[in-house]
């Protein structure tokens, strides 16, 4: 464990300079389709050939904006809150749902990670259950970021294990292990993307910009723990089953054909509140905590008990460690 | 101010021709048809119609693309001895060799194309509006370096057939240069796109120093077969002369890189069987299988044997200069190399998931579809490329704007052809 380079956030800020010219240039061709929009759908609505409610012009005309909108991570404030409230307009006119999303940034001297009991786990899979629910995952793919692997006493080996099981646990001769994604602190998903649209931020957490992602999965390639999840089909999730309290780079509505993760539940951490699947487990299994404040519970289980990671020999630094009571 | 007869005068050799040639460029354009229906199903749907999953997230598409670019590498292989080596018994079969190029080159950019998730977001990848992730993405790389190859496959046989086109003999100070680039960067586009899979710890089936180097020789091994197989063809149905050297010389490259090709595959089979650890599993799921999971197998092990088979062929001198002999062996080297760097090397990256779960793969209707529609897209772009290429080359199509004494004589070294006729408008065939 390297704890250096495991707690230090890594800051983009010179990039951001760097990036901000073309992010003008962008800006500025945006504006201007984006006036030309306008001006074909003024030309549409006078037109008495095409009867067109206003509702469904209005649709139209935020999902073109939203088409030509930049990369979240280059974004103004501003620039933010108006995709946002077009965001939460679309929701209303699309699916009749009222959602609020967030755009909560990081918290300073915030640095999240995560430990797993594995003598404590006994694989009922709340937590599976909770993160379903709480990011709102698509229901018809059955889509799940954790995945609890069963392996018999006496083999660590992820080869031998089981994430399939169907009978009741804790079964005989049987012990846990949780994975999801484990926040590295060198994710190899971020350094393939050819067009920027998953990054790391501050507080450690691996996002990604779910309308800026072009669906290539080549980070699906590289991620060594598996960690993330392609939208094959359009995501379904009943209107009463969801959650309306997103956030952008969390679990706010996806698209078919891009790819999404496990974010930490980000809308609820970065308010102070655990990641839906540590609230869910009723094993006390899952502490999760700020690496950075000397006193949380993360802080006491890296300092008194024995942890290891998956794969440490890849280097990729997860935020995630294991141990044992 | 030759440009538009050049552009009319391409046009009808393109569509003019037999029977035959409107029965095969018919049937290309129905697969065409076919494939963009079932695009048009993915689009609607999501790439959920295809065999993909989470645990196998690339597939035929891929498998496709990463075999094309070695194709289009290897075209490369015949420009060196010809424009730099002057090696004249090249000269002739160049430009038939670009155009392969740039037909693989198409059909390996549509094969990503059909492979993203987010077509409509390509955008986000242009530098300026949008954000390309270059230096640090190899898939960056990869998308300029083989735009770049496709530029300059097209600039340079443009510049040599306008030229001749209009009467100007093209002059080798000018292109020669780009003829070196040209080169290097094929080299690097077949490197850059090992790198691609080799950059993945993630996935040790990939992760290793081999990839590259068996990149190329399996490319220079596919590539000239290809090549071959299409020279005969234009010098049986044309007026096209093609020199034996050029024949024996390609099959020569061909032989050497599949015995290199054959060495390299032994290589890496030791080194994943001798000492079986973690990193050899997904090997040991595509050669011998895993429980009852063996979807590869059989087709590796084909793979396997017709290259084996087609080495063995082209190594018997007798054999190689056949020409009957040579042609089976190369189309049947050409098939083998295609299950092997195709599905036999994008596929088991993926089985099993870097968690050790097990799910399997077959290409779904929709995907062979598309996949066939891609390829009848690649032969129909090579087609017109030959048949617009061929009468400018022969000398059967000038400018009509140019005057008689204007016309510089095409020297040919070695040219057993007689001194170029008189000139007359544009004439097809």
């Amino acid at each position: 464990m390297n704890p250096d380079r495991t707690l230090e956030p890594r800051g983009d800020a010179d990039e951001r300079t760097m990036l901000q010219k073309r992010v003008d240039r962008r800006r500025a061709l945006s504006i201007l389709i984006g006036g030309m929009a306008v001006g074909m759908q003024a030309v549409t609505a006078c037109s008495p050939l095409s009867p067109v409610s206003d509702e469904e012009r209005e649709t139209r005309l935020l999902a073109w904006r939203e088409y030509i909108k930049g990369n979240y991570r280059f974004m103004s404030e501003e620039e933010r809150a108006e995709t946002i409230a077009r965001l939460e307009r679309l929701a209303k006119l699309k699916r009749g749902v009222d959602v609020t999303i967030q755009s909560t940034g990081a918290q300073p001297g915030v640095m999240f990670g995560y430990a797993f009991n594995i003598s404590k786990c006994q694989g009922f899979r709340n937590c599976v259950q909770a993160c379903i629910n709480e990011n709102n995952l698509d229901r018809r793919a059955g889509t799940q970021y954790i995945r609890i692997f069963e392996m018999e006493d006496g083999v660590v080996d992820l080869d031998e294990a089981d994430a399939t099981f169907q009978h009741e646990v804790p079964a005989e001769g049987h012990f846990y292990m949780g994975t999801q994604c484990f926040q590295c602190a060198d994710p190899p998903c971020v350094k393939v993307c050819p067009v920027g649209a998953t990054w790391q931020e501050p507080d450690g957490i691996t996002v990604i910009d779910y309308d800026w992602c072009i669906g290539c999965r080549y980070c699906m390639a590289a991620c060594p723990y598996w960690a993330r999840r392609f939208n094959w089909s359009a995501p379904e999730v009943p209107a009463e089953e969801l959650n309306p309290n997103q956030h952008y780079l969390g679990n706010r509505a996806r698209k078919v054909g891009v790819v999404e993760k496990c974010t930490f539940c980000i809308h609820r951490t970065r308010q102070g509140r655990l990641p839906a699947c540590a609230e869910a487990c009723p094993t006390g299994a899952r502490v999760f905590g700020n690496l950075l404040d000397p006193n949380s519970e993360i802080r006491w289980v890296l300092a008194n008990k024995r942890v290891f990671r998956l794969k440490e020999e890849l280097k990729t630094e997860p935020r995630f460690w294991y141990f044992t009571d | 101010m030759h440009l538009k007869p050049f552009a009319v005068s391409a046009l009808r050799s393109a569509t003019s021709g037999g029977r035959r040639y409107h029965l095969w460029m018919g049937s290309l354009t129905l697969i065409m048809l076919v494939g963009a229906y079932a695009y048009s199903r993915q689009l609607r749907y999501g790439l959920g119609v295809t065999g993909m999953s989470d645990h196998v997230s690339w597939g035929l598409y891929i498998s496709n693309f990463t075999f094309l670019v070695g194709m289009a590498a290897a075209a490369m292989m015949l420009v060196l001895p010809a424009y730099i080596l002057h090696d004249v018994d090249f000269s002739r079969a160049v430009l038939m060799a670009e155009a392969v190029a740039v037909a693989a080159l198409v059909m390996a950019l549509a094969f990503v194309v059909v492979d993203i998730g987010n077509p409509l977001g390509g955008w986000h990848l242009i530098p300026g509006i949008g954000y390309l992730n270059w230096p640090r993405s190899l898939l960056a790389w990869d998308v300029l370096v083989l735009n770049g190859y496709l530029a300059l496959n097209l600039a340079i046989p443009f510049y040599i057939l306008y030229g001749r086109f209009r009467g100007r003999p093209p002059e080798k100070r000018k292109y020669l240069v780009w003829m070196y680039l040209a080169v290097m960067w094929a080299v690097s586009i077949h490197l850059v796109t090992a790198f691609l899979l080799a950059g993945l710890p993630a996935r040790p089936f990939w992760n290793t120093a081999l990839l590259g180097p068996r990149f190329l020789a399996s490319a220079f091994t596919a590539g000239p077969a290809f090549v071959i197989l299409l020279l005969a063809l234009i010098k049986r149905e044309t007026k096209y002369e093609i020199a034996d050297g050029a024949f024996s010389k390609l099959a020569l490259i061909t032989t050497v890189a599949a015995q290199i090709n054959l060495v390299m595959l032994g290589s890496e089979l030791f080194y994943k069987f001798y000492s079986p650890t973690h990193h050899g599993i997904n090997a040991r799921y595509l050669f011998v299988g895993l429980g009852e999971h063996h979807a590869l197998v059989p087709w590796i092990w084909t793979a396997i044997g017709l290259n084996v088979l087609a080495t063995i062929t082209l190594m018997i001198h007798p054999l190689r200069e056949n020409p009957r002999w040579l042609m089976a062996a190369c189309a049947v080297l050409f098939v083998g190399i295609w299950i092997e760097k195709g599905l036999g090397l994008v596929i088991p990256g993926f089985i099993p998931s870097p968690l050790g779960e097990i799910v399997e793969y077959a290409p779904s209707a929709v995907e062979l579809g598309v996949t066939a529609g891609v390829w009848a897209l690649g032969m129909f772009v090579l087609t017109i490329l030959v048949r617009v290429a061929l009468p400018i080359e022969l000398g059967e199509v000038r400018s009509p704007y140019l005057d008689e004494e204007r016309v510089t004589p095409i020297v040919r070294p070695r040219s057993r052809r007689p001194a170029p006729r008189p000139v007359r408008p544009v004439r097809t065939r």
